[in-house]
């Protein structure tokens, strides 16, 4: 037998909750032009769970470096910081049971504080900050909780109807334990009224789906005179459990 | 009233957009010195037990051009079938094989590569044993929830005449939508998102 992971909590073996796939966006959303020729047109197949889909990798605290979780210096020149409004994020990632999913590695990753990508694709006229990236990431703790710092991204226009208009966000892509659970998704902000008018967020057909998106400014995680803060939490697909042993682990 | 159910809804997706590589390939695309090389490059090392392969391919769009700014990443067991993941309680897997792999598509040519070992058979959950496969997962700017499929193997006729999941599909001729074909030791593996040769993508 394998160890036990470095954890006290027992290895989730279980399959996965089926997907609401209502919930998330459809393939094919004309509104988001792009997707009319990237949106498979047959319906998938779906079968239950089995090891190929339980199981996925682990990334252990080992590959993190002590700024990847904070974007405001882990580009910037030794002294410098990058130019926008200081922020932290910060939340805990769940699964669908409402249990704490730790050891979940998050990958983020974003556009300046004028809506400017570092990328050679990108061609917005905003000026690029020589002090910023744009990617950071982080490994959740044992109760699921994780932060990072960085500057508040900018809104930005882009090229899929004449003058629409992203709403400043943060992509998110996230680990669970299993490889179904691979996700990747945006984090929008409070009070943002370009949200509405997204063609990517209305790619969502649930009002309740998109609120998920939307992190509110969390004034009892600010710190005061240094940065603000704003609260998303994620939830990954939860797992049944094992009912076939004699003993409940973990429910 | 009852008490309330404590499920949660899952966190929607959105599509990883056009700069998807700042994120998970940082290197690829020109940041350096943020981390020292991108999560996903090395599967194997000289130890790796198994039979050494390349995969390559490309996605393709509704009008057949190849997608050059999709990220691939896969996800397979070992030579000996075993996952290297804390939910394998069968066994310890091969402490010098990731398992998993990261691969944006060429800028170019829209590619991508993966140096790997053939999987060995993994179980089904009565017991049956799968036939070798690779899992895929596919994002890109203009998907709105990353694709899942899987990559068999040509030269494994037995085994995926017998494998419960290829058992599933209904129209036979889109089986080999899912069979990457062998040339030395490259298997290729091409994606189609629509048209005639669209790829099986599974519910997972």
């Amino acid at each position: 037998m394998k160890p036990p992971a470095a954890s006290n909590t027992a290895p989730e073996t279980g399959a996965f909750f089926a997907r609401d796939r209502l919930w998330h966006p459809q393939a094919l959303t004309p509104g988001y032009k792009t997707s009319v020729l990237r949106s498979p047109q047959k319906a998938p197949i779906s079968f239950g769970n089995t090891l190929s889909e339980i199981t996925g990798p682990v990334f252990g605290h080992g590959i993190l470096g002590e700024l990847d979780n904070d974007l405001i210096h882990n580009f910037a020149k030794p002294g410098e910081a990058a130019i926008g409004p200081r922020i932290i994020v910060h939340g805990r990632v769940l699964d669908e049971r409402a249990k704490p999913a730790p050891g979940v590695l998050i990958e983020f990753w974003q556009a300046n504080a004028g809506g400017r990508y570092r990328h050679k694709k990108e061609g917005y006229l905003a000026a690029l900050d020589p002090n910023f990236g744009g990617c950071g990431r982080t490994i959740s703790a044992d109760d699921g909780s994780y932060s990072f710092r960085t500057i508040k991204p900018g809104p930005y226009p882009w090229p899929n109807g004449v003058n629409d208009w992203r709403p400043a966000h943060i992509h998110f892509s996230i680990f669970g334990s299993g490889f179904a659970q691979r996700l990747i998704t945006q984090m929008y902000f409070e009070g943002d009224p370009l949200i509405p008018l997204c063609p990517i967020v209305r790619t969502i057909n649930d009002p309740a789906a998109i609120e998920q998106l939307t992190a509110p400014l969390d004034m009892a995680a600010t710190i005061p005179m240094d940065a603000t803060a704003y609260k998303f939490d994620i939830v990954l697909r939860g797992r049944r459990s094992t009912l076939f042993e004699n003993r409940l682990e973990g429910n | 009233m009852p008490q309330s159910l404590t499920t949660l809804k899952e966190t929607p997706s959105q599509t990883g957009g056009p700069y998807v590589h700042i994120g998970l390939t940082p290197n690829f695309c020109g940041i350096t010195g943020v981390w020292a090389t991108d999560l996903g490059t090395a599967m194997v090392n000289r130890k790796t037990k198994g039979e050494r392969i390349t995969i390559t391919g490309r996605v393709f769009d509704g009008l057949e051009a190849p997608i050059r700014d999709c990220v691939v990443e896969i996800w397979q067991a070992d030579a000996g079938g075993l996952y290297p993941s804390p939910s394998e309680t069968r066994g310890a897997a091969d402490p010098n094989f990731t398992g998993w792999g990261r691969c944006p598509a060429d800028g170019e040519t829209g590619e991508f590569h993966f140096e790997t070992i053939k999987p060995g058979r993994v179980p089904f959950p009565d017991g049956r044993l799968q036939a070798p496969h690779i899992s895929l997962w596919i994002v890109a700017r203009g998907i709105n929830l990353g694709l899942n499929t899987r990559l068999y193997f040509g030269d494994e006729a037995k085994a995926n005449a017998e494998d419960p999941i290829l058992a599933r599909i209904e129209h036979r001729d889109r089986l080999k939508t899912l069979i990457a074909e062998k040339k030395g030791s490259t298997y290729t593996f091409d994606v189609h998102l629509q048209g005639p040769k669209e790829t099986v993508f599974f519910d997972i």
